[in-house]
């Protein structure tokens, strides 16, 4: 470890923490229906949706019909995205002729990018023309990200509300955070990605004669535009498929950083905006407090761990000062990658610079923790927002039991309807991680995709279900995932891991909204402060703990101990 | 349901224009218009022909060129097309090796690259960077210290000194972004063609 890794670390920090006002500021107005620099201009276009769409702007919704509007919106995208797939060949802007989709990994692809986790079990350059690209799989990085911010924001409405049938709209919310937030932001990102290297062009490849004489065939595309949303909507899901450990995805250490801020910058953001709503912003830094926390004991086990030397290298005569090299670039180094896999993983983007595969056994240990615990670490745009917010209730939940009080949350009371959804949709992950999981390393089907013998095989397994259900995306990608099973179960996977939860979590949100709200007296449980925060924290870990301790130690913790003891697979 | 069906198609329908068609093009448009260069790719030419880019690793094996790190990409054999082959730097097909930390595999690659390079350059420790794989199969860098273990090879087969290569390195690394982001490289594909240029001024200047 070296202080110049600390201070990339330090710096990153700091910069989420300075984003996450503004951000906030900036999106409340537009999800309170307030005017932004650009409403002159998209005012009109709103309109013109809406009357075209027959959307009724200012008449709410129930959360009934507001969760029928999002699962009917996720139906309909998953299905055209499908046909895409499956009709790619003979659908223009296809300059490298790619064949068809098959029906297996069509499907997979498909909920993936619905699903905002964009598990990749194809390579983007051999697959997926440029029509696929930008009209599918783009066009789902911002919908399914504008999808989760939507609903986030439902369920902060919940707590804001008193006494109120409806959770506002989500038609409008849907084409509020796309056109307002989502596009704008990434027409500027996508023009810098591109002025430090990403390239932008229709054309396919282009081919060089290397220095040897050798030909070299460079895949390109319209890569910076897509890289921008990926990022900004914590998707991941990279034009190519060594994603932004690519040199045309993240050429450079500065896009490097500036990637790895826009992975977290709405989801920060969203903190403040759930302050801001609920009329307290410490409300919102308290949760971002209990983030951070869980965030820096992330980073600091992760970069610990990769900037050790392989034992195994040591004892060739490797240098190894530099750390663990192994699937990891020059130009980021161990810091820097480090950093990396731990934010994509907090989050719900699953972007990688780095290949997890190859980390020590500890190192890749972190971002499947982060993943385990639902990805409440900033999280996903929106989901980590409405993610923790479960927490937060079974943690207050907990404090209730020990004093004896009815639990309450920002004035509103949580009785036994939000406790029962609220577990409901924390327990499906586990159940599609380690259910699966197990199945998998029973099945010669499961087992003969494994890249890795030993411990680590079992590993990649874990690690592909356990980043299916957080809808994350990022893999230890040594796993063969483009198989008739994994295709499947990978892909009910994120279909539950998404939908299990949105469903339960807009019950609680309309439940919410319903109540009035009590002001706080000197019997209510301040949750602004330390101890709010480290309740949090604890409940987080414990819950976590309790689940996944146990397939943890029969992977990255019993690979640690053999790697110790110079035991190779 | 039939009332929620027209929002949830139209939307879709706009929206895919939107950020589907509208987005990329406008992104395309400005950036063909104002970074040319980056935005195809970053290409360099020598004397009107495409050697390569500055952003992408090329496989190089000759002793006279420095050479650059492992690279675990694949492609279709050309015998049996369901089945890879490797084929280090293949620019359209990115990958690592993804070998775990434990995986006899890479050890006994690590070992075979160690043994052929201590042979090359003895009594030196092996940089790390030399001996295992990126993470995309296409890092244009070195270490400064993964070039420099290569300057005694590199002067021998050229017939130069050791001296000029190690301003050539120095001149060619670049420090980390804003001094702290990242770690210092040197560009592989840079080195070599101001090689080959060293090359031909003094052959010129010899005339």
């Amino acid at each position: 470890m070296t202080v110049n890794g600390w201070i990339q670390i330090l710096v990153f920090i700091a910069l989420v923490v300075a984003l996450a006002r503004p951000l906030g500021g900036f999106m409340t107005r537009v999800f309170t229906g307030g005017r932004t620099p650009l409403s002159p201009l998209l005012d009109p276009v709103e309109r013109a949706l809406y009357r075209l769409a027959g959307v009724e702007a200012d008449r709410e919704q129930h959360w009934v019909s507001y969760a029928v509007s999002a699962l009917l919106f996720s139906a309909v995208s998953l299905l055209l995205l499908y046909a895409m797939q499956r009709l790619q060949a003979v659908l223009p802007l296809n300059p490298q002729g790619m064949a068809n989709v098959p029906a297996d990994l069509a499907f997979n692809t498909a909920v993936s990018f619905t699903t905002n986790t964009n598990w990749q079990n194809y390579g983007g350059e051999s697959t997926m023309g440029h029509l696929v690209q930008m009209t599918g799989l783009t066009v789902q990085n911002f919908l399914s990200a504008a999808v989760g911010i939507a609903l986030a924001v439902a369920l902060v409405r919940g707590f804001a509300r008193s006494s109120a049938r409806s959770i506002g709209n989500f038609w409008v919310d849907l084409t509020r955070c796309t056109l307002h937030v989502l596009v704008p932001l990434c027409l500027v990102y996508a023009l810098f990605l591109v002025w430090q290297g990403v390239p932008q062009t229709l054309a396919g490849a282009v081919d060089a004669t290397t220095l040897e004489g050798a030909t070299q065939t460079i895949a390109l595309g319209p890569v910076a535009s897509q890289e921008a949303i990926k990022m900004l909507g914590t998707n991941g899901g990279g034009f190519f498929n060594a994603n932004s450990a690519h040199p045309f995805e993240n050429p450079n250490a500065l896009t490097n950083l500036v990637q790895m801020l826009s992975i977290f910058a709405l989801g920060a953001g969203l903190t403040n905006l759930f302050g801001r709503m609920v009329g307290d912003e410490r409300q919102g830094w308290a949760i971002l407090a209990a983030m951070g926390v869980l965030f820096v004991a992330g980073v600091s086990v992760a970069y610990w761990a990769e900037a050790q030397a392989n034992p195994a290298f040591a004892a060739l005569g490797v240098d190894g000062l530099a750390g663990n090299m192994e699937g990891k670039e020059t130009r980021f180094g161990i810091a820097a990658s480090a950093l990396f896999a731990t934010v994509t993983t907090a989050a719900s983007c699953g972007a990688v610079n780095a290949m997890h595969d190859s980390f020590m056994p500890l190192g890749g240990m972190i971002p499947m923790v982060n993943m385990m615990l639902g990805e409440i670490i900033i999280g996903g745009v929106g989901a980590g927002l409405y993610g923790m917010l479960l927490f937060a209730i079974i943690a207050l939940f907990i404090a209730g039991l020990m004093v004896g009080r009815t639990p309450e949350y920002l004035g509103k009371k949580l009785e036994g309807k939000e406790v029962k959804m609220t577990m409901l949709a924390v327990l499906c992950l586990p159940v599609m991680m380690l259910g699966w999981t197990a199945v998998a390393v029973v099945l010669d089907t499961g087992t003969a995709s494994m890249a890795n013998a030993g411990p680590h095989g079992f590993s990649e397994a874990l690690y592909a279900y356990v980043s299916a259900a957080a809808n994350n995306g990022s893999a230890f990608a040594g796993l063969s995932g483009n198989t008739l099973w994994y295709n499947l179960t990978l892909g009910v996977g994120m279909l539950v891991g998404r939908f299990f939860v949105i469903v339960p979590m807009l019950a609680i949100a309309g439940s919410l909204a319903a109540k009035t709200r009590a002001p706080a007296s000197a019997g209510s449980f301040p949750t602004h402060d330390g101890l709010f925060v480290g309740l949090l924290v604890g409940v987080i870990l414990i819950v976590g703990g309790l689940t996944f301790f146990p397939a943890l130690a029969l992977g990255p913790i019993v690979e640690h101990l053999a790697m110790t003891a110079g035991t190779l697979f | 349901m039939l009332k929620e069906l027209r929002p949830a198609l139209v939307l879709t329908a706009a929206l895919t224009i939107i950020t589907g068609l509208a987005y990329p093009l406008a992104v395309t448009g400005v950036a063909q218009a104002v970074f040319p260069r980056q935005a195809n790719g970053s290409l360099i030419e020598r004397n009107g022909v495409v050697v390569g880019s500055a952003l992408i690793g090329q496989a190089v094996t000759g002793p006279g060129y420095f050479q650059p790190r492992p690279s675990a990409t694949t492609a279709a054999d050309p015998a049996d097309a369901t089945k890879t082959v490797a084929a280090p730097y293949n620019a359209s097909n990115s990958m690592g090796s993804n070998l775990g930390p434990t995986a006899k595999a890479l050890v006994e690659r690590v070992q075979a690259d160690v043994e052929r390079l201590k042979a090359e350059n003895p009594g030196v420790p092996v940089p790390v960077e030399l001996v295992t794989a990126s993470a995309s199969g296409l890092d244009p860098d070195l270490s400064p210290a993964a070039a420099d273990f290569q300057i005694p090879r590199v002067a021998k087969a050229r017939g130069m000194s050791e001296e000029a290569l190690r301003r050539l390195v120095a001149a060619t690394t670049a420090p980390r972004a804003l001094g702290f982001l990242g770690e210092p490289t040197v560009n592989v594909l840079a080195l070599n063609l101001a090689l080959d240029q060293l090359a031909l001024d003094k052959t010129a200047a010899g005339r």
